[in-house]
């Protein structure tokens, strides 16, 4: 008989007034009890729509019913067949909008917290190993793949087609694997470790990752295919260049993208005494977070954590905020500021060419726009100044375009992006593409379902 | 990992470093640059490449030990390896079609230069090079300037070797001189770049220089090496770091570069009472 509470099993967590001073992990993780009691709130639907939510269609039914049997090794297994990353999609996927938006206890009170099972089986694995000693390896198949990119799109489809046999190699530019996952989402959000871990069970089942390497620079795709003998290529080189507001003083001191800021806190560990890479010292100070995505929840959350007082400026209202509304409550116990419904159209600066304020005008909001989302208009005359000693632009990215430029016969869409069809493949025979790199920042979900994607159509032509 | 095959100290704070990193080198071009890290802690640099060897495996980067990073990497020995090494990044500088270029280089910045000037001279221009450093102490590659330039100025802020005086006095008496150069092209400290750039812009000769701008990925991911070039925002790692000197806004450029300059000397500090302390 299932459990019929109408409420999901609160997550544990650091408390705001805590947490907002350190950057160990907020959500701290069900107990086995909380996990096996949730679990039991799963009705094991006949026609489980949350599969369908899911882009990388974990059976989630199946695993739920080994969580609430106690078997918590069954579940892992279930869930990595078409998972490679559980313990990072546990922490960081919208479920609201994809299994758990469709989970029928959803209906008549809250869903089953889908992904904070998937969240906590993978954690029991990484802390118990797994209860049959090490999993088979596969046999190799004799086909060679390359993935450009370490991030969620690259990983996906390298643990994928490595647990089918084939040699597949991973190209980093940085120093790190990981793309996004290492540089872009705070470690409160997403521990560090966690993501080398993952990394390294990849490594357990062949996947050989090699840092350090700018595809398009270092090697080039062409190279890649003619002279080392890939037989294909898979694209997940992730968003690119931060896009700015062109408006004046944006190159001031003290204004960073988005990237920049966490790069340096999330990548380069710039907030601890041991790391040699600067960051600006917060302390006292107030910041202005440009931007209403999860990307700006992340900079305005690293930034009260450095000590500043944050705003997070956006131009249409809380309701439209685009960041997961968990984030924004998360932000918001933490002591964010939200103005919302403002615009800045100015970064003032000081005679050492550093931000002193920034001068914003009000909005409202008129008839929905292309995107069915209500146009920000400007109210002429509101305009003041927000006295501000940082300003972090988080408006999304535009496309690299190092890739196209070095590939031939690669082609991009006017956005940039590269364009690929239903099965993930380019213009260019043999070169596959997914993620960011294709869509523009998107979410960690949707670059691993694109990645899953492409592997599966990496298959399907290799193994003719 | 990416092992130091020589050390050289060039100067007793301006040290050559030949790194093997044969990927690096097989693509590597006059004017392109390389990421470093030293160690696991260690901060990512951008180091313009010096030279390569595509046979060998190697690059030969040039540093002038002025900063934390910088004063770790002097510890390390023949031998010992960098932590990490990427490249070959940004675009390569553009040497062809030229018939007379005058290369400026300012102080290490020479070691920038000089595979920039080599490029000309290999392209068939005829290069004239203008080289200024502090003092008869830190003059570098002067033989090897000489080698490939058919007129070399050497200058020193103190007199004390070649012509007193800065770099942009030697530059204008060659200008005046009535040389009709198609370009001229500035590697240096960002101040010299700015003053280069003034000097050229009444005479309307193309100035090229090479912009060396605070970095972290150098893929273009995280914007922090962006200059504002002829009104527009450029990222110096992707766009660059090659840039029409009349067009940076060289006073924005130089006060972003200043950005961390206390956490700089704080760090310096630090890590060389940290190498005193192992030394005792």
């Amino acid at each position: 008989m299932a459990n019929m509470r109408l409420d999901k099993n609160p997550m544990p967590a650091q408390d705001p007034n805590v947490r907002n001073k350190n950057f160990d992990e907020v959500a701290l993780g069900y107990t086995e009890e909380m996990a096996i009691d949730e679990a039991k709130r799963c009705l094991n639907c006949k026609n489980p729509k949350c599969v369908s939510g899911c882009p990388v269609n974990v059976r989630i039914p199946e695993f739920i019913t080994r969580v609430a049997e106690g078997d918590f090794d069954g579940a892992f297994e279930i869930i990595t067949s078409t998972n490679s990353l559980p313990a990072i999609c546990g922490r960081v996927c919208p479920q609201e909008n994809q299994c758990e938006g469709q989970c029928i206890r959803g209906i008549k009170g809250e869903s089953v917290g889908i992904g904070r099972l998937e969240r906590f089986v993978a954690d029991y694995h990484n802390a118990h190993g797994h209860k049959d000693g090490a999993p088979a390896r596969p046999e190799p198949n004799g086909h060679k793949v390359a993935i450009v990119g370490s991030g969620p799109a690259g990983l996906t489809c390298a643990g994928d087609l490595a647990r089918k046999g084939y040699d597949v190699t991973v190209y980093e530019a940085l120093h790190l694997a990981g793309g996004v996952l290492v540089y872009g989402i705070p470690e409160f959000r997403l521990p560090k470790a966690i993501v080398q871990k993952e990394v390294k069970r990849l490594e357990y089942f062949g996947v050989k990752v090699v840092t350090n390497t700018v595809v398009g620079r270092t090697i080039t795709i062409d190279e890649l295919m003619e002279e080392e003998g890939y037989e294909a290529v898979f694209v997940g080189s992730g968003a690119g260049l931060p896009m700015f507001m062109n408006i004046p003083g944006e190159n001031l001191k003290g204004v960073f993208s988005a990237n920049e800021f966490l790069t340096r806190i999330n990548l380069m560990k710039a907030y601890r005494e041991d790391s040699d890479t600067p960051i600006m010292d917060l302390k006292g100070k107030k910041v202005a977070v440009v931007g209403g995505g999860n990307v700006a929840m992340d900079a305005a959350r690293c930034s009260k954590r450095l000590g500043a007082e944050v705003w997070v400026v956006y131009r249409r209202g809380m309701e439209e905020l685009p960041a997961r509304h968990e984030e924004v409550e998360h932000a918001i116990e933490e002591g964010i500021i939200f103005k919302t419904l403002n615009n800045p159209i100015q970064i003032n600066g000081d005679e050492n060419g550093a931000v002193s304020s920034m001068t914003c005008i009000e909005m409202e909001l008129g008839e929905p726009d292309a995107s069915g989302r209500r146009r920000p208009i400007e109210k002429v005359g509101s305009e003041f100044d927000l006295p501000v000693d940082a300003v972090i632009m988080s408006l999304g990215t535009n496309p690299n375009p190092l890739i196209k430029s070095t590939t031939k016969g690669l082609e991009v869409n006017k956005k940039g992006g590269i364009i690929v069809n239903e099965d993930g493949l380019t213009s260019r025979a043999g070169v596959y593409a997914g993620g960011d790199a294709v869509t523009g920042a998107a979410t960690v979900i949707l670059a691993m379902g694109a990645g899953k994607l492409a592997a599966k159509s990496i298959d399907e032509a290799l193994s003719k | 990992m990416y092992r130091i095959v020589t050390k050289e100290a060039l100067k007793p704070t301006v040290i050559l470093y030949e790194i093997e990193a044969p990927m690096v080198a097989k693509k590597a071009q006059p004017g392109q640059f390389i990421i470093l890290r030293v160690d696991e802690n260690g901060e990512r640099i951008p180091i313009t490449i010096h030279d390569y060897d595509r046979e060998k495996g190697t690059v030969t980067i040039i540093v002038q030990t002025i900063g934390a990073t910088t004063e770790k990497l002097s510890h390390k020995q023949q031998g010992d390896c960098l932590q990490d090494f990427v490249g070959p990044l940004g675009k390569p500088t553009e040497t062809e079609g030229k018939k007379k270029v005058c290369v400026v280089g300012g102080g290490v910045g020479c070691a920038i230069a000089y595979p920039v000037l080599k490029k000309f001279h290999d392209c068939g221009a005829e290069v004239h090079a203008v080289v200024g450093f502090k003092n008869k102490d830190v003059v570098i590659l002067e033989e090897k300037f000489k080698a490939v330039s058919s007129v070399l100025k050497v200058c020193t802020d103190d007199g004390s070797y070649g012509q007193k005086g800065l770099v942009t006095e030697a530059l204008k008496e060659l200008l005046d001189a009535g040389h009709q150069y198609d370009e001229i092209f500035a590697i240096g400290p960002m101040v010299m770049m700015k003053f280069v750039s003034k000097t050229t812009e009444p005479y309307g000769v193309p100035t090229t220089v090479s912009m060396s701008p605070i970095m972290i990925d150098g893929t273009g991911m995280c914007g922090g090496c962006r200059l504002t070039v002829g009104g527009e925002t450029k990222f110096a790692c992707v766009d660059g770091p090659d840039f029409d000197g009349h067009k940076v806004d060289w006073d924005l450029a130089v006060k972003r570069n200043q950005m961390y300059a206390e956490f700089e000397k704080h760090k310096h500090e630090e890590v060389c009472n940290l190498f005193r302390q192992e030394v005792k």
